[in-house]
């Protein structure tokens, strides 16, 4: 098992270590090198405490609206696939807009629109909420929800009304009721038919991030920018952040490919 | 394959370019932060950049005779705007320092107005670094307030970096910052606002320290355009001698924002 | 509410749907030679176009602008140089339509190179079996047999172009949303203006998908209907 599994790798690696890339590699290896010695990276023992920090708040920034903005996409999806129209409608309608209009205007609209309004309204002001609604990050994590959950509620809802009829008629023959035909049938099957769009939808998630720097939360595209901004220098930062979101992004699509890897994919 | 690419490249460069149009030799690019800052630069509803900075560097580029426009690009990149040739002079109220110094040049200094903090009305306090212990202080990104305010209130809860001056405002009125850093004729024309009336008033004036706030605002320009920047230096003495810079002063201000002597920053 | 700021929000438009139509196109022109040069390219062009799509669709489209509207117009200088003509001034709009004309270009090679790759085999043979040069080819047989694959693909990166044009605002590019956010700090009524200009993109939006709709229907002339594309 072993032995077939190394001569499988080796045969990989030598059909795709072919003689050009291996030139390729080199150029790009010295380019990195050029990058790396040409280039002024002096500032890296300054800011690096504050990039990681940076880093932690854009993954933790992306796992909660991932998590939250999918919650949230089920009943969307649910409501436009199978709901009364009352319920269809509005959900069609806060996906439309979502998906219509710039992430960016969203997050001004959020935390300079609505945040203006709030502190006219004196109850507003003295409620438990307030500790919040001061604060730059509610304002971020709602915004980037609803962005998950308009663009994941669309995927949900051709998910949802993708699942084979003849399974939900076979469900209820079965006398099932109709919240465990939804919880045992209709949700898993919408799920693993949605499963390979989530590692697409959660990289653009993760690229949608660095847009709450510009409402004042520090994450790792806001670390980039004080450093261009301390030490007048454009290309060295932002390279570095390039590859960092590079480094990410992969490691996403390994996690996923992994998951998706895992879980049988039964689709009938 | 390759000759196919070869042209393609070409004719998109080309293409670009001719978007671009060819470089007129003799245009000055004048970068201001394309962000509202009354009273010195701000768009009004045409889109038209007015202001007291806007006539002045008019009146600096008619004395000279040179071709100016006015080029906005944003406030946290226009010192690589200015070194990437995206602009020829930073004309947005950025004061002289010895930081900034290490990248561009300046010409002579052509205002230097004190550096107020504003607060809300219903709390008394006033600027100095105990008084603003515990507070949530909001400044303008890469600004010599940034860097004051970072110097010498260290006992702030959290000062706040803003992209623009406009929003810091706008977050002090929304209730989400203790205090404002900036300039105080910028901050008194906030103040002077519907919005600035219902929520904020001065609170005063911070303590004066020269090495970071610097001598007073400059023309920013590359450190090889010496000759623009010479042209700057004698427009600047031409117009404060002729009475043009106190003709459009007057316009904008009861008193002289050319500031005398160096303590009074 | 002050006015006059209605007229700077429309030009802001304006110079919106001139970026987001500039860059589909530039993307429409780079995504035709990248996925030829990906599916019929040498073993070197098709490694460096696979780096090019991946780079591009792994980085944020904030850090690409910043990354090349600085670098890139710089570049653009300095290649010219080299071939021996002279500087040019590249305006804002210019930089904006190259920018996100880069970014765009990388999306509608995948997107054009999956629609050749859904033609029916046999219709390419056939013209080649027909002694058809490449170029006429291209214009009688591949484009119109592809269109109503990358059609829905591409009508979807016009509708992305026409946001990300909002991510300009922040390297202070005259656009919509800055626009409305000038306007917006002028008269300090924040809501009203963000309101208005969501109002305008979803506007932009819907009329997108009314013409796509079209287009997509015209493309498929005389083939089965589909219901569902997923």
């Amino acid at each position: 098992m072993s032995e077939a599994t190394a001569i499988n790798v080796a045969a990989r690696a030598s059909l795709w270590l072919q003689p050009h890339r291996i030139v390729l590699i080199l150029i790009a290896l010295a380019l990195v090198f050029c990058a790396v010695f040409f280039l002024r990276w002096d500032w890296l023992p300054q800011y690096w405490q504050m990039g990681l920090m940076g880093i932690w708040r854009a993954l933790w920034i992306l796992a909660v609206t991932c998590a939250l903005g999918f919650a949230l996409a089920v009943p969307l999806g649910l409501a436009q696939a199978g709901g009364p129209f009352w319920f269809a409608v509005p959900a069609k309608v806060f996906c439309t807009i979502i998906r219509g209009t710039p992430l960016l205007l969203q997050l001004w609209l959020l935390y300079y629109g609505l945040g203006s309004i709030f502190p006219q309204y004196p109850w507003i002001r003295e409620s438990w909420m307030w500790p919040y609604l001061r604060q730059a990050w509610p304002y971020a994590v709602v915004a980037l929800t609803f962005s998950f959950a308009g663009y994941e509620g669309e995927v949900m809802r051709g998910a949802f009304a993708g699942v084979p009829k003849g399974q939900l008629e076979a469900a209820r023959a079965f006398g099932m009721s109709r919240w465990k035909i939804f919880r045992r049938i209709w949700l898993p099957q919408a799920f693993y038919r949605a499963l390979p769009t989530l590692t697409g939808e959660t990289v653009l998630q993760l690229k949608s991030t660095p847009l709450v720097a510009t409402i004042s939360v520090i994450d790792i595209f806001a670390v980039s920018s004080k450093v261009r901004q301390d030490t007048y220098l454009t290309y060295e930062p932002l390279l570095l952040l390039a590859l960092i979101y590079m480094t990410i992004t992969g490691i996403l699509v390994l996690i996923f490919s992994r998951i998706e890897a895992r879980i049988p994919v039964k689709i009938g | 394959m390759k000759t196919v690419l070869k042209t393609f490249a070409a004719a998109l460069l080309i293409g670009v370019a001719a978007l671009g149009g060819v470089a007129k030799a003799d245009q000055v690019k004048i970068g201001v932060a394309a962000e509202p800052y009354p009273p010195f630069t701000s768009p009004d509803a045409s889109g038209k950049w007015v202001g007291w900075e806007i006539d002045f560097i008019d009146a600096v580029c008619a004395e000279e005779k040179l071709d100016c426009v006015i080029t906005p690009v944003a406030w946290d990149g226009i010192i690589p705007a200015l070194t990437t040739k995206k602009i020829d002079l930073i004309v947005s109220s950025m004061s002289i320092t010895a930081e900034r110094e290490k990248t561009i040049d300046f010409s002579d200094k052509y205002y230097n107005t004190p550096t107020a903090i504003i607060g809300p009305k219903d709390q008394k306090f006033g600027a100095t670094p105990d008084d603003l212990k515990g507070k949530v202080i909001g400044v303008q990104v890469s600004t010599v307030h940034a860097v004051y305010a970072k110097k010498h209130f260290t006992g702030a809860q959290e000062i706040k970096e803003y992209q623009t001056q406009d929003e810091a405002n706008n977050d002090l009125a929304a209730g989400r910052l203790d205090a404002v850093q900036a300039d105080s004729i910028a901050l008194g024309e906030f103040l002077k606002t519907d919005q600035g009336k219902a929520c904020c008033d001065l609170k005063g004036m911070v303590a004066p320290d020269d090495e970071v706030l610097g001598p007073g605002v400059g023309a920013g320009v590359r450190k090889e355009d010496t000759a623009l920047k010479e042209k700057i230096n004698a427009g600047i003495k031409a117009i404060r001698s002729n009475g043009k810079y106190d003709e459009i002063s007057k316009k904008y201000f009861d008193f002289d924002i050319y500031g005398g002597a160096p303590q009074s920053n | 509410m002050a006015p006059g700021w209605g007229g700077t929000l429309l030009v802001g438009l304006l110079h919106s749907l001139e970026i987001a139509i500039g860059a589909t196109f530039l993307g429409l022109l780079i995504g035709t030679a990248g996925a030829f040069g990906k599916l019929y390219g040498g073993p070197v062009t098709r490694d460096l176009l696979a780096v090019y799509t991946t780079v591009v669709r792994a980085v944020p489209e904030l850090v690409l602008i910043l990354l090349l509207y600085y670098a890139g117009t710089d570049l653009i200088n300095q290649v010219l140089a080299a071939m021996g003509y002279s500087r040019v001034d590249i305006s804002g709009l210019a930089a904006g339509i190259f920018v996100l004309g880069f970014v765009q270009g990388a999306y509608s090679t995948e997107v054009i190179r999956g629609a050749i790759l859904a033609i029916p085999q046999g219709q390419i043979e056939a013209a080649r079996a027909y002694g058809m040069p490449p170029g006429l080819m291209l214009r009688r047989i591949t484009i119109p047999a592809m269109l109503p694959f990358a059609i829905p693909g591409l009508a979807n990166l016009w509708l992305i172009a026409t946001k990300d044009t909002a991510l300009l605002a922040v390297v202070g590019f005259f656009e919509l949303t800055l626009a409305t956010r000038q306007a917006a700090g002028v008269t300090k009524a924040y809501l009203i203006f963000y309101l208005a200009a969501g109002v305008l993109y979803l506007a932009v939006t819907l009329f997108s998908n009314v013409i796509i709709s079209r287009v997509e229907a015209w493309s498929r002339r005389g083939m089965p209907s589909v219901k569902e594309a997923r």
